[in-house]
């Protein structure tokens, strides 16, 4: 056990690409808490994927052993996901600790969801340590940023800690400042036990480890605990500190960081957010919990061979138990056969998602264009949940139909507030305040459709803004909207697959857009398929694939049997992954067309 | 060898019969230039090693390591640009091929050349050098086409080509012609095949433009430049086919055309699955169930040789249901179709064999396959390698 005077428990708030993971690896390194040679570049971002696409998905925490002034403090670091579509983990690291690190590229300067963190941070009573990184680089401006910062956040100049998480340089400085300027833990030590629980995640051979932080009391190896919300009792395993390796104590006391393994083998039973107490004389008050993390779009994912469903199953039922957001439910489609629709945070979530049952589990998949939640009030006042096109209710029976908002917060370099005006004006949205953070740099906020900015909304907003613009949302309220529905009929048939919902003054350019890259992603077949879009039974677009004329390789003599023989069996293993939809050979591609219509 | 004079250029006899013809490649690697769009295993004057004496010294050791066999009914000579040789190194070739095989009776020896290196004098020397059929690669008549395919002759050279080597006496003439270049009209394809036809060739291939990777063309395309278009080639394949029909010359096989008694043996043996030797620079040979290939690169070549090594890179036992999937691959090509055999038989039986014959793509005639739109015949041969025991 430690004392509370000597533990600090933070996060680092930065944005994508700022260097988090990298200045993670240097303060572990630096405190000892891993070897050199046991130093695999960015340590904290452990799955696969994390590493390729070098963003961090779960929150993970690990405890640094740091000497100051004599006295050995115990500091946890509990990191936070980079990427907008994980920002609902976020809140939950940050109600663990009492301070956390700003982390601002020096020529970068600050950006909308590291503001959107640090002011979720200033709300939650965290102190903050503003933290320059980079000042390595030709590029670095840090009096500027210095600037920048203090004019959004108040605090002087002076109290910028100005580090390289590359080289190293000021990362003792940093250290010392977490000792010094974040303030201890001050729970109830002699309280009933109280722990908050902001992780957790499935191993195969422990069940459920959850991560947790003791706000009073503490837990003991052997303990019953109450999960207060899911009302469930268990014994206390093992508990232990993440060093980063697991290291097993007999007792966490308050203020500390730490896991805890009980009997669950079922994920859905420890809850994140949720309080563990004591079975017997425990806490009357939970610690207040956090919202559930709600899926934003959803989309259909159907296996391309139909005899795959019950392996989809399965794997789905196993990347929940490492990911709480996900949700699905059985969904079936005349064109596709059996899937789940299945519910996600965004769509980097959703491609996450899909690559990981692809990769790790081997199926083949077909993902539907995603939706948003829609709410359709039909005859009677009854409401009814919409989550793909085939939900919708008759239209005769239809009052209303109801659609997301959001509240989306962008900082831009001020030459782009043009750009941006038009871009959100093109995607129905509503302007709301803007304030200069510096002559340079504008935050600007809107109110839009969520549907109108999970597709391409952050890509366009990118690409027009030369890559400088960033963003943040969050979920604003309902309201009644001109939509319909517009179906695609292929050679004739509609597929169900393919059907959208959008805003009625978009439906034509919808359905031509669609039908055209279609055209243009179904390949040609032995006879002419025709594609329409429709609405409500009303032929608003069409064009036609042509008959395949030509499929021949045209020269195929002694020399090169072999070689033509490989390039045949390519094509075939190409053709494979088709999807007949009646009589029709759609490549997986098609399906998600949607997403990248640019109308 | 029996004469074939009587058969007509597609018909099921002939094809079955070339089974069991003798065949070899000999390939030369020296070009003047790469064309844009080539693949094939070429040396440029820049890239060469040694004077043209060294390779032509490889070959003959090369044709020195291969096992006896029986006479050859069959050798082509190809490239690369087989006349960029003197007829008297070529004729060391061949010498080296008749004392080791021995040629049979009414054997065929075709060397590919390009136009502007024939002259009456190189024809008179690689006649006498035992040439007896010459293919030019011709490509167009049109000055814009023939400059888009990085082609360094012109249409009168290339006519003039075809005169000389028939006035010279050589046995039969063929041109290579393609189509689907850019910048190339259906109105010039149809100029470029009356003028062909003009010259009164024996035998004429027509290819549609293939981007081969790792060639100019393919990063050309990659880079944005048009590809070929499916309908163009569609349309200039189906005119020039037309034009070849009303000229007297019978399609045999998908992009090949001769009048009776002048199809390429070498080429019938190959589609017949028969056995052919190979030698030189990334030459293919098929003997005794197993296909072979040489290395591609010229120094590799030369040391391996040289050092009294076989310069083989790979080799392939094509047996069992492989080889017999292979053999209706191969044959499909041809006009006189294939026996069906177990494969064939498997093939009509199954949902894939059935839709293409529905949708009048193949026929099945007493055990015979034939590809009745032979520019869908991939369709069939993809079906085919689909099949398993
Ligand atoms: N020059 C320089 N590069 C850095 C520094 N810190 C991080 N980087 C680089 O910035 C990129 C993003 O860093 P990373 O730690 O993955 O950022 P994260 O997305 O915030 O976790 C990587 O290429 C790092 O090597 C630094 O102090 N100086
Ligand atoms: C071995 S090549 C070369 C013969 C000779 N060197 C020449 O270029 O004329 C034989 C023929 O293949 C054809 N050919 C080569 N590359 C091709 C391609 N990428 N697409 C279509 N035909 C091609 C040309 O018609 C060429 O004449
Ligand atoms: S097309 Fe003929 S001349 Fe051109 S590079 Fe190829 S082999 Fe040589
Ligand atoms: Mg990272």
């Amino acid at each position: 056990m430690t004392d509370q005077a000597r533990i600090r428990n933070f996060s680092i708030i930065a944005h994508i690409d700022h260097g988090k993971s990298t200045l993670a690896d240097r303060l572990l390194e630096l405190t000892g808490a891993v070897t050199q040679r046991e130093m695999r570049s960015q340590l904290l971002d452990s799955m696969d994927i994390e590493r390729e696409r070098g963003i961090t998905i779960k929150a993970q925490a690990v405890r640094l052993m740091h000497e100051h002034k004599g006295v050995v403090h115990a500091l946890n670091l509990i990191d936070t996901p980079g990427h907008v579509d994980f920002s609902y983990e976020v809140s939950r690291s940050l109600a663990s600790c009492e301070g956390a690190v700003l982390l601002v590229d020096a020529s970068q300067g600050i950006e909308a969801q590291t503001l959107a963190n640090a002011y979720l941070a200033v709300e939650n009573g965290l102190e903050i340590i503003p933290v320059i990184n980079k000042i390595d680089l030709p590029a670095a401006d840090p009096d500027k940023v210095a600037q920048e910062i203090t004019g959004i956040l108040g605090g002087s100049v002076d109290e910028v800690i100005r580090v390289s998480a590359k080289t190293g340089e000021g990362i003792d400085l940093l250290l010392d400042a977490i000792v010094e300027r974040l303030p201890a833990p001050e729970g109830l030590e002699h309280g009933p036990l109280r722990a908050l629980v902001f992780d957790s995640y499935y191993d195969t051979y422990r069940g459920v480890v959850s991560y947790l932080r003791v706000i009073d009391g503490h837990l003991d190896k052997g303990d019953q605990v109450h999960f207060m919300a899911t009302k469930l009792d268990e014994g206390a395993d093992e508990v232990g500190y993440l060093t980063p390796a697991v290291e097993p104590v007999p007792r966490l006391s308050t203020g500390e960081v730490g896991y805890l393994i009980t009997g669950v083998k079922d994920i859905d039973l420890i809850r994140v957010g949720d309080t563990v107490t004591s079975s017997a004389d425990g806490a009357v008050d939970a610690l207040p919990g956090y919202q559930e993390p709600k899926p934003m779009v959803y989309s259909g994912l159907f296996p391309t061979d139909g005899d795959d469903f019950e392996r989809l199953r399965d794997a789905l039922d196993k990347l929940r138990l490492n990911d709480a957001s996900l949700v699905f439910q059985p969904e079936s489609s005349r064109a596709l056969g059996f899937g789940f629709r299945c519910g996600f945070l965004g769509l980097l979530h959703m491609e996450i998602v899909r690559e990981r049952l692809e990769r790790e589990y081997d199926l083949d998949l077909v993902a539907t264009a995603p939706s948003v939640e829609y709410r359709a009030i039909v005859q009677g006042g009854e409401e009814v949940t919409v989550r793909s096109p085939q939900d919708l209710p008759d239209p005769g029976q239809t009052v209303r139909i109801e659609e997301p908002y959001v509240k989306v917060m962008i900082i831009t370099p001020s030459e782009y507030v043009g750009t941006v005006m038009e871009l959100v004006q093109s995607k129905r949205g509503e302007m709301g305040e803007m304030t200069y953070l510096t002559p340079e740099r504008v935050e600007l906020h809107y109110r839009l459709p969520l549907s109108e900015i999970v597709f391409d909304f952050f890509d366009q907003l990118k690409s027009r803004t030369k890559g400088y613009a960033s963003m943040d949302y969050e979920p604003d309220n309902y309201r009644a909207s001109n939509l319909v529905k517009v179906d695609i009929l292929l050679n004739g048939l509609s597929v169900d697959a393919f059907s959208s919902i959008v805003h009625r003054d978009r439906s034509y350019g919808y359905g031509k857009a669609m039908v055209s890259r279609l055209r243009e992603l179904i390949p040609r077949q032995l006879f002419d398929v025709p594609i329409q879009a429709a609405v409500g039974g009303r032929i608003i677009s069409r064009e036609t694939v042509k008959a395949k004329r030509k499929d021949v390789i045209a020269k195929c003599y002694g020399g090169d049997i072999s070689r033509k023989r490989k390039l045949l069996e390519k094509q075939k293993a190409g053709k494979r992954r088709m999807k007949m939809v009646g009589q029709v050979e759609v490549p997986q591609e098609a399906f998600v067309a949607a997403l990248r219509i640019d109308e | 060898m029996e004469s074939f004079e009587l058969h007509a250029p597609d018909s099921a006899a002939l094809a079955d019969a070339a089974r069991h013809w003798r065949a070899a490649y000999v390939h030369i690697p020296f070009c003047a230039r790469r064309c844009p769009y080539c693949d094939f295993a070429v040396v440029t004057p820049d890239e060469q090693v040694g004077p043209h004496r060294r390779y032509v010294d490889a070959l003959v050791s090369e044709i020195g390591m291969e096992p006896h066999w029986q006479p050859l009914d069959a050798l082509f000579i190809g490239g690369g640009t087989p006349s960029q040789l003197e007829p008297d190194q070529l004729a060391l070739v061949i010498a080296a091929l008749a004392e080791r095989f021995g040629f049979a009776a009414h054997h065929e020896v075709t060397m590919e050349a390009n136009p502007e290196d024939w002259d009456a004098e190189t024809a008179d020397g690689f006649l006498a050098a035992g040439v007896n059929r010459v293919s030019f690669g011709v490509q167009s008549f049109d000055a814009t086409v023939l400059a888009s395919l990085g082609r360094l002759h012109n249409a009168e050279q290339a006519v003039d080509a075809v005169h000389v080597a028939k006035a010279a006496g050589f046995d039969s003439v063929n041109i290579d012609l393609i189509y689907g270049a850019v910048g190339e009209t259906v109105a010039s394809w149809r100029a470029t095949v009356e003028r062909g036809l003009a010259t009164e060739p024996d035998h004429v291939s027509m290819y549609s433009l293939t981007v081969e990777p790792g060639t100019a063309l393919s990063r050309a395309v990659g880079a944005g430049a048009p590809a070929p278009d499916e309908d163009d080639l569609a349309d200039k394949y189906e005119l020039g086919s037309e034009m070849m029909d009303r000229a007297g010359l019978v399609r045999y096989e998908v992009s090949n055309f001769a009048r009776p008694g002048a199809t390429v043996r070498y080429n019938m043996t190959a589609w017949a699955q028969g056995e052919y030797l190979a030698f030189g620079l990334g030459a293919h040979g098929h003997r005794e169930q197993v296909r072979r290939r040489n290395v591609r690169r010229l120094s590799a070549y030369l040391d391996m040789v040289e050092s009294g090594n076989r310069p083989q890179a790979g080799a392939d036992r094509i047996g069992g249901w492989s080889r017999e999937v292979e053999r209706v691959f191969l044959g499909i090509r041809r006009a006189a179709g294939v026996e069906a055999g177990s494969a064939g038989a498997q093939l009509l039986a199954g949902a894939d064999g059935q839709r293409l014959v529905g949708a009048g793509i193949l026929s099945d005639d007493w055990g015979r396959l034939r590809v009745l739109r032979p520019l869908l015949t991939d369709e069939v041969s993809r079906a085919v390698l689909s099949l398993s025991p």
